[in-house]
């Protein structure tokens, strides 16, 4: 294997990465940037009732497939409670139910929330329900209609119009006599609805949270929709469209959760913004061009496929940059891929989290292992008692942080246990040969290039770049090849050899 | 910056050999994988070294089985002192020392006593591969324990000094003597903190030393100058690490060679993957002289012309 035959190697894979990349880009059009953000929410509700031992019966609406949202994925965790789904009153339920329950419960719902562009659906013109008002009631409507539909040019004015005077106006009898003061918004909007519907407009309220950042506990919002030639949705507090991201949880007026046989102790909803680049979208121009192309791409695997394509293949870049920064800068790490693995564990837990339970593992483990040294076992049974020890300290974040409300404690179980029994058992190694200060730096060069790599592998340009171009993996191999033969010092060597200066 | 690429180029003319070039230029070049075994495993390394009549420390045991560890007592009998060590070990880890008896019971060089059966626990320790790089099933040795020579007396602590040469195709390109320190805990490895002091290939004096990547001049225990000290049988090592060469036919191989104050010269163990320190104790690079050597190691056929050639381009 001379060195021409190397380069000749690299030349033909980079040409070809190249070109199948410069085809696809240029004359097929795929993006290079992930313009359109196809918006997919992970959304979780989260039930805790108080019960008393008595039979229990806790419905909770979950949200439907609307014209804005594809709802996919749905979980239920029930904790030995029986689950039931169902549609009532244009609503989905789910029901959890046990004959006999004590003490605190708690349920969870989640789903993955797709936002769709708006698609044009033919609408059936909605029936409207005259509310049944007594004498009074239907004599305060009649008068206040009258004078709204004096003050107004249109359908739209009116409903503005009659929402500013139940917000405002305190004072005027007819409208309290429909829309009492002192309601709650939800009930406010009910009886709104109801005054819309005697005058002939389909209206109902509808509830729902707003998908703007990844949030925790975020308040139901709620808001009007009126039919006038299409759904239209008002907003109580600005009096105008409803401006922002929603998506519609229940409608009508009904409340959220209906419990029996327990007290509500807590609901919390909470959304997290999935990375998800419109990848349907990106494809979907391409697909017009060529479709034969298009169906040995990796678009034509099943979508759960794709997203795990989506991490593989972020893995070689992720290597690659390990090559650099050993072999080019000599950083120290333990195991060769170590790093790799663990910056895959920091995508569940986010850095600092990953950086907390990684130091707390390995830490307690090695003080453990140093007490294991005392006892001589040999090799695999060693191995195997360390590797035990890291799985329930795990078991132990996990437990340690739900109690006290940290979630990000449950991700821990997804850090390579193997991986992390290996490092504890080099790691005192290195510590027993060469001492305790070789082994940390190297403990904490294994934790910097497991960064790095989580950044460069998260990273959303070049994850939608290799997603979509995976031929530029090519160009990533021909690199790799290339520094196999780097004969350079090494950066770190630059300074082990400073008496040469 | 410019310092780094300062540094880079300094480097670069000093012909310092980085660790890259070493693997890519020289052990994956020069050192076929399937030899490996005959260094990694010590016990075959010296079979080999006695076949050919290379010196080594006399093997008194070799323990392969769990049978064995029992009667080993017996067959030692007529041995006051040796040493037990992993065939396959490193670092220098799961090696003991005896220097004397009391009783049923063995002296350690610490002076401790070590019973009957805390031996036998040792070598099954050993056995099961508690110190073979990767766990592997070992054998243990128990040699003959070298008594170095007293040039070593005032410029090494605890432990026995070993001297490294590195032979590539042949030729001997560079040497240093490794001391044993407090640091190291009687270890002769530069990692662990025994100190690399240089030797002049030519005259086989000592010349520069180095101790944790910094150059001394004298022991850091006794305050004893350790450079320009005259190695007794400078000829004999040499001509012993081009043996090994010979031996064992990998091409950029470390040799470690014990200076017993009887025997002289016995090669203790080989290396296939010899570190890059010795450069620093001996403030010079390896990368010229290699080069040098790969241009004409096709006319150098016998151990004397080698020894020669290194004699006359190696001042």
């Amino acid at each position: 294997m001379n060195k021409r035959h190397l380069y000749l190697l690299v030349g033909f894979l980079v040409g070809l990465g190249l070109m199948l990349f410069l085809y696809k880009a240029l004359v097929l059009g795929f993006p290079l940037f992930s313009t359109s953000k196809s918006d997919v929410w992970q959304v979780e509700a989260r039930l805790t009732i108080a019960a008393r031992d008595e039979p229990v019966k806790a419905t909770l609406t979950i949200p439907r497939t609307g014209s804005h949202f594809v709802v996919e994925n749905e979980n239920f965790v029930s904790r030995g409670f029986g689950l039931t789904t169902g549609v009532s009153d244009g609503s989905r339920l789910a029901t959890w139910s046990k004959r006999r329950a004590e003490g605190r419960h708690t349920f969870y719902y989640t789903a993955t929330v797709l936002q769709t562009a708006t698609r044009t659906t033919t609408i059936t013109v909605p029936e409207v329900q005259v509310p049944e008002y007594n004498d009074q009631q239907r004599q305060a409507a009649d008068d206040l209609l009258g004078q709204l539909q004096e003050q107004s040019a249109d359908n739209d004015t009116l409903i503005r119009n009659l929402l500013k005077r139940a917000k405002y106006d305190a004072a005027d009898e007819n409208l309290r006599t429909l829309v009492p003061a002192n309601l709650t918004l939800p009930k406010t909007l009910n009886a709104i609805s109801r005054v819309l519907n005697y005058a002939g407009l389909a209206a109902r309220p509808v509830h729902g949270i707003e998908l703007a950042n990844s949030t925790v506990n975020i308040p139901v919002h709620h808001w009007l929709e009126v039919y006038d030639r299409g759904w239209k949705a008002y907003d109580f507090n600005t009096l105008d469209y409803l401006d922002g991201n929603y998506l519609t949880w229940w409608r009508g007026e009904k409340d959220m959760v209906q419990i029996k046989g327990a007290t509500l102790e807590r609901l919390t909803l909470s959304t997290q913004r999935s990375e998800e680049t419109a990848l349907k979208s990106a494809v979907l121009s391409g697909e017009q061009k060529n479709p034969i192309w298009q169906s040995f791409s990796l678009s034509s695997l099943p979508l759960d496929v794709q997203h795990v394509y989506r991490i593989i293949l972020m893995i070689p870049i992720g290597a690659l940059l390990l090559v650099l920064l050993r072999n080019v800068i000599g950083i120290k790490t333990f195991g060769t891929f170590m790093p790799i693995l663990i910056a895959l564990a920091f995508r569940e837990t986010q850095l600092l989290w990953g950086f907390i339970f990684f130091t707390v593992i390995v830490s307690i483990g090695l003080g453990i292992r140093f007490y294991l040294e005392n006892l001589k076992l040999l090799l695999v049974p060693r191995l195997a008692s360390v590797l035990t020890i890291v799985i329930l300290l795990m078991l132990l974040i996990s437990v340690v942080t739900n109690k006290i409300e940290i979630e990000r404690g449950l991700s821990v179980a997804l850090f390579p246990m193997v991986i992390l029994a290996m490092t504890i058992e080099r790691m005192s190694i290195v510590w027993e040969e060469r001492g305790a200060s070789e082994a940390i730096q190297q403990g904490l060069g294994s934790l910097l290039v497991a960064a790095l790599a989580y950044l460069l592998m998260t990273d959303d340009f070049l994850t939608h770049l290799i997603f979509i171009f995976p031929e530029l993996l090519l160009l990533v191999l021909g690199s790799m090849l290339l520094l196999g033969r780097y004969t350079g010092y090494r950066l770190t060597e630059l300074f082990r050899f400073k008496v040469f200066s | 910056m410019f310092n780094i690429l300062r540094q880079n180029a300094r480097l670069r003319q000093a012909g310092i050999l980085g660790i890259n070039r070493r693997n890519a230029d020289y052990t994956l070049k020069y050192n076929p994988r399937h030899l490996y075994p005959l260094v990694d495993d010590k016990y075959r390394t010296k079979l080999l070294a006695q076949q050919a009549g290379i010196n080594v420390p006399e093997l008194y045991q070799v323990v392969e089985t769990e049978h064995d560890t029992c009667y080993v007592h017996e067959k030692l009998a007529d041995h006051t002192d040796f040493v037990v060590k992993p065939a396959s070990g490193s670092g220098g880890d799961g090696i003991i020392v005896i220097t004397g008896r009391r009783k049923q019971a063995y002296r350690k060089i610490s002076g401790k006593l070590l019973s009957p059966e805390q031996l036998t626990h040792h070598l099954s320790n050993i056995l099961s591969g508690m110190y073979s790089l990767g766990g592997h099933i070992d054998k243990a040795l128990i040699e003959y324990r070298v008594r170095f020579d007293p040039i070593f007396n005032d410029i090494s602590y605890q432990g026995v000094p070993d001297i490294r040469i590195i032979v590539f195709l042949g030729v001997p390109v560079m040497a240093m003597v490794r001391l044993p320190t407090q640091l190291s805990d009687g270890k002769a490895n530069l990692h662990q903190g025994a100190i690399g002091v240089g030797i002049d290939i030519v005259t086989g004096v000592t010349n520069f030393a180095v101790w944790r990547n910094t150059n001394i001049t004298e022991h850091p225990d006794t305050g004893v100058e350790v450079s320009g000290i005259q190695l007794p049988q400078w000829d004999n090592m040499l001509e012993i690490a081009v043996r090994c060469y010979e031996l064992t036919g990998l091409g950029y191989l470390g040799i470690d060679i014990v200076l017993d104050r009887e025997l002289g010269p016995l090669m203790l163990e080989l290396n296939a993957r010899p570190g890059l320190n010795i450069q620093i104790a001996n403030r010079q690079g390896l990368l010229h002289r290699l080069q040098k050597i790969e241009a004409d190691h096709l006319e150098l056929q016998t151990v004397s012309q080698r020894i020669a050639y290194a004699r006359h381009h190696f001042t």
